[in-house]
Formats: C-alpha cells, structure tokens, sequence
C-alpha cells in the first residue's frame, strides 16, 4: 500500500474509528493515542505484509489493543482494584460496542462532533479539537491554520481533552431545544476553523488553503450526520463560494487581489454550482438566528460568484441582502460592507452617509477609513481621500493589505480616473 | 458525576429587588429543587448570610489569624450554593439555567480524595 492508499483510508476512517473507541472506552486522550498507534503500525507493516482485507477492522483490533493495554497499565499503576476485576471489565468493554452498523457509527460519530465543539470549551479550542479528533488533522496542520507552534498547540490540544474530562461534559447527542443551540454552536466551531485560514490578524501570509480546506470537509460531514438543517448547508455553501476564489485571491507576490480585481476564470466554477445548488432550497426562506446570518452571507457571496464580471455584479441585490443582514445581527461590520455595497449601485455619496457613525463602532479598523478613502476619492476629493488612507495605513496590521493600501494612497497622486476598486469589497 | 455550584451576585441584589423581582428568584429556586429531584439529585445547598458576616483564617507568618470579610474582594460574592449529583456537565448547564438570571453560577466537578471518601 502507498503512503496515498494510507492517506486516504486514514482521511476516511480516522473520525468514525475515534469515534468507536471514545464510545467503547470513555476516554478520549487514550482513543486519540491509540488509534495514531495503529495507524503508525499500518504504514510499517502494510507495505511489506500487504493489506488486511477490511483495513478498518485491523486498525480498530490494533487501536483497541493498545488502549486496553493503556488501562491495564493505569490500573496496576493505581493499585486500586485487583487485577482481575479490571480484566474482566475491560473484556466487557471490548465486546461491548460492534463496528459494522452504519447507523451506530454515524450516531457515535455525531456525538464526537457534539463533544468536541462544547460550549465548555472557548470556540478556538473547539475548532482545534474538532479538525484533530474528528477529522484526525494532524496536530503540526492544525497549529499552522491557527497561526501557532506545533508544541503550544498540542499543549492547547491536551488542555482542552482535559477540560472535557474534568468537567464532566457527556458522549452524547443534546436533545430537545437544547439540541438547536448546540448545533449553532458546532456550525460556529467548523466556521471559526476555515475562517481561521483566511483572516490572519498579522504576518505575511494570507491563506492556508490547505487546511481550511479541511474545515470544509468538517462541514460536509455535518450535513451528512445532521441532514436537513438550513445553517449546515448554507454554512457549507457560504465555504464554497469562498473558497472557490483561492486561485485568484492572492498575485504572483503574494498580495491581496481585491474581488473586483479578480481573474474569475481562476474560480473553481463546480464549487460555485455546488454551492448555488445547496442554496436553492432555501432561497425565499427567513431563517433566523445563525441559519439566517449564513444563508445572507452565503447570498451575497453567491451574487458575486455568478457574475461573469465586476460590472455584472448586481449590487442592489447585494445591498438588499446586506442590509437584511444588519437587521438581523445589528453588526457594525456588516453596515461597512452595506457601505461599499450601496456606494456601488446608487453613488460614493450614497455609499459615504452609511458609513456616518461607523467610526465610534469600529474604532480600531483599518477598514473604515479604507473604505471612505476610496470613497472620497471617487467623489473627487483627493485630499480628504489622503488623510483617510492614512489613518487606514496607520491601524492595518497586516503586511500585505498594508502594501496594497500605500500603493492606492501613492496612486492618488498618480492618473485621475484610473479604474475604480472598492477596498472594502474583500470576500466577506 | 458530584457538582459544587456556588451562586455568586452583586451584594445588593437582593435588598434592592422589587417585590415581583424576590418573587421570581424565589420561584426560580423552587423550579431548580423541582428540576433536580426529578432529573438529578441534590445533596445539599444553602443560602449564606452577606459577607460582611465572613471570617476569614489565614496563617501569617506561622500564626494563625482571623479577619473580617471574605478573602477576596470582588463586585460579586458567594451568596449561596448546591450540592448536586448528576450524570454529566449537560444536565447540570440545564438545571443551573432554571437560577435567577442575575447571578453567576461557577459549576464545579467534585473529586474524590482517598481516605476521606464521604459517599
């Protein structure tokens, strides 16, 4: 078997074997340990001795041997109970749980998810547990989506299966009312983890596609696991119209190019029509709360990625959607992309009253005089246009959006009437 | 799974609540008695008088000393608490969502310590 074969039957069964050993076994810390050991095993042996008829099941004997191995070592080091008694339990325990029913393991699975993404756990947390545990992300993948040390996030890692431990939070799937809210929060988590690849606050980089390619499977699986739910797919969706713009997003130097700047034949169009697929259903609805909040974002991202160019755009859609949108989050945020929204279907004026009385709201955003910068400037007023970029200049914490943002400050000076650009029309 | 719940709000809270408003954290206490004998078990729980009625132990310097007050001064403080089994963090989240809404509640496993095994 190749390290590829591997790769792959390690992508497709990491989750669903963890999954069956946390149920079996109760213990996270030593399913995840366990199952990296089998799979360690797997790509010493296979190679030479061939591959086992049904992979899973060899990796899952060897995994379970290791983990009971693990408790028999804990329970002579405890001295507590006699030995015996402990063998007996964990002969039990073995038999206890069958890997062949569908339907156990997606329901062991969901409950995985529904652990890892615990509000008792602060949401980065979550959406670094969940890429490792439920999707089996190795720990060095997951510390570079998070911008940080393999060392401290394998520390954050064993901190946060800890946490679940101590604080008693259950394997298992909230019903009820409760079972809405706790949803919101797993769709939050996968969320928080592929925006985690695109926002970075400071540094050079601006994407690691690779790994938020890895939260949008996450999301997949959710709608697989959780059919039906208007957030999951809008959130999937929202993802994919997103994503499918990485080709085009940065220059050959690694720079920020803005949407309107973009080379749309450098979209991955099938990922546009999956997600204009997923969107279809609910187009017309009124969902609230988060499953609102993603359908409109996922809209407004669907209305740029259809439009075969920048003038195409129909940005009084846009607007609608926005302005929807700070109904129903009342987000200072979402008003500045309401901003450049109105300011390109009715005029930078139009576009600059909306943006009143932004600046007590974000007062730490470079965006907000970005925007107007650009704004002003359309309108003519090159000096008023200056001072805003200076000030957008001064707060950007990122390399690169700060290179781009002095060159269309020296561009000023430059050609009157060049082609206009929205700084504020980043992918949402 | 045994948790200590300590019910932490601002000093005032009760003297300066409308008479409806003592109305409602009584009956949210009752509801939460309620839930629990149904869905858990409770131990124990007890109201406790304000802090300035604290004293605090402390060895300073190889000495024992006592001090008025709570050991932390803080806007909020203990004013009362429960002792509940129940199966997991989960069930214990919903029960503790039936309290008044005013307080903030700190929801803590027990652990058990060999040799002074109560249960």
């Amino acid at each position: 078997m190749s390290d590829k074969d591997l790769e792959d039957v390690f992508r497709d069964e990491w989750g669903r074997l963890l999954a069956l050993l946390v149920a079996q076994f109760r213990r996270l810390d030593l399913a995840e340990d366990g199952l990296a050991d089998a799979f360690e095993s797997a790509s010493r042996t296979w190679g030479g001795a061939g591959v086992p008829a049904s992979p899973a099941a060899w990796l899952l004997t060897v995994a379970r041997r290791r983990v009971l191995d693990r408790l028999r070592a804990e329970a002579v080091a405890a001295r507590k109970e006699p030995l015996l008694l402990v063998e007996a339990e964990v002969t039990r325990a073995a038999s206890a749980v069958r890997a062949d029913s569908g339907d156990l393991v997606a329901d062991e699975r969901l409950r995985l998810v529904f652990l890892c993404a615990h509000p008792a756990l602060a949401p980065e947390s979550a959406a670094a547990l969940s890429l490792r545990l439920v999707l089996g992300v190795p720990t060095a993948d997951v510390a570079r989506l998070f911008l940080t040390s393999q060392a401290t996030m394998a520390a954050r890692l064993t901190r946060a299966k800890r946490r679940l431990a101590a604080s008693g939070a259950p394997f298992s799937v909230p019903t009820g009312s409760e079972r809405e809210r706790r949803l919101e929060t797993v769709a939050e988590v996968a969320y928080l983890a592929f925006t985690a690849g695109y926002a970075p606050a400071t540094g050079s980089e601006v994407t690691r596609e690779p790994v938020a390619a890895e939260a949008i499977r996450l999301a997949r699986l959710l709608r697989e696991l959780v059919p039906g739910e208007p957030a999951l797919d809008a959130l999937l969706a929202l993802m994919l119209l997103q994503h499918s713009r990485r080709d085009a997003r940065t220059d050959a130097d690694g720079l920020p190019v803005l949407l309107p700047e973009q080379d749309r034949s450098r979209w991955r169009h099938e990922e546009i029509a999956e997600a204009l697929a997923l969107l279809t259903p609910w187009v017309g609805t009124v969902p609230t709360g988060l499953a609102g909040e993603y359908l409109l974002q996922a809209l407004i991202a669907a209305e740029h990625g259809v439009a075969a160019s920048p003038e195409d755009t129909r940005w009084d859609r846009v607007a609608g959607h926005y302005a929807e949108l700070e109904r129903l989050t009342g987000s200072p945020v979402v008003r500045l992309n309401r901003a450049v929204a109105v300011a390109e279907s009715e005029g930078p004026e139009a576009g600059l009253a909306v943006l009143d009385g932004l600046d007590g709201a974000l007062p730490l955003s470079h965006r907000v005089p970005a925007v107007r910068a650009e704004l002003l400037r359309r309108t003519g007023d090159s000096d008023g246009a200056r001072t805003a970029y200076g000030i957008a200049i001064a707060r950007c914490t990122n390399e690169a959006e700060r290179t781009l943002l002095t060159r269309h400050r020296n561009a000023l000076d430059a050609v009157p009437g060049d082609p206009v650009e929205s700084p504020g029309d980043r992918d949402p | 799974m045994r948790y200590f719940v300590t019910l932490a709000f601002d000093p005032g809270l009760w003297a300066e609540a409308s008479a409806d408003d003592r109305q409602s954290y009584h009956r949210a206490h009752l509801d939460f008695h309620e839930a629990v004998a149904q869905r858990a078990h409770l131990v124990a729980g007890e109201a406790l008088a304000g802090a300035e009625a604290a004293t605090t132990m402390r060895h300073v310097d190889g000495r024992l000393t006592l001090t008025e007050g709570p050991f932390a001064e803080t806007a909020e403080v203990v004013g009362g608490f429960y002792l509940v089994d129940a199966a997991d963090l989960d069930t214990m989240t919903s029960l503790c969502e039936l309290l008044p809404a005013p307080y903030s509640i700190e929801i803590r496993p027990v652990v058990q310590v060999e040799g002074l095994e109560t249960r």
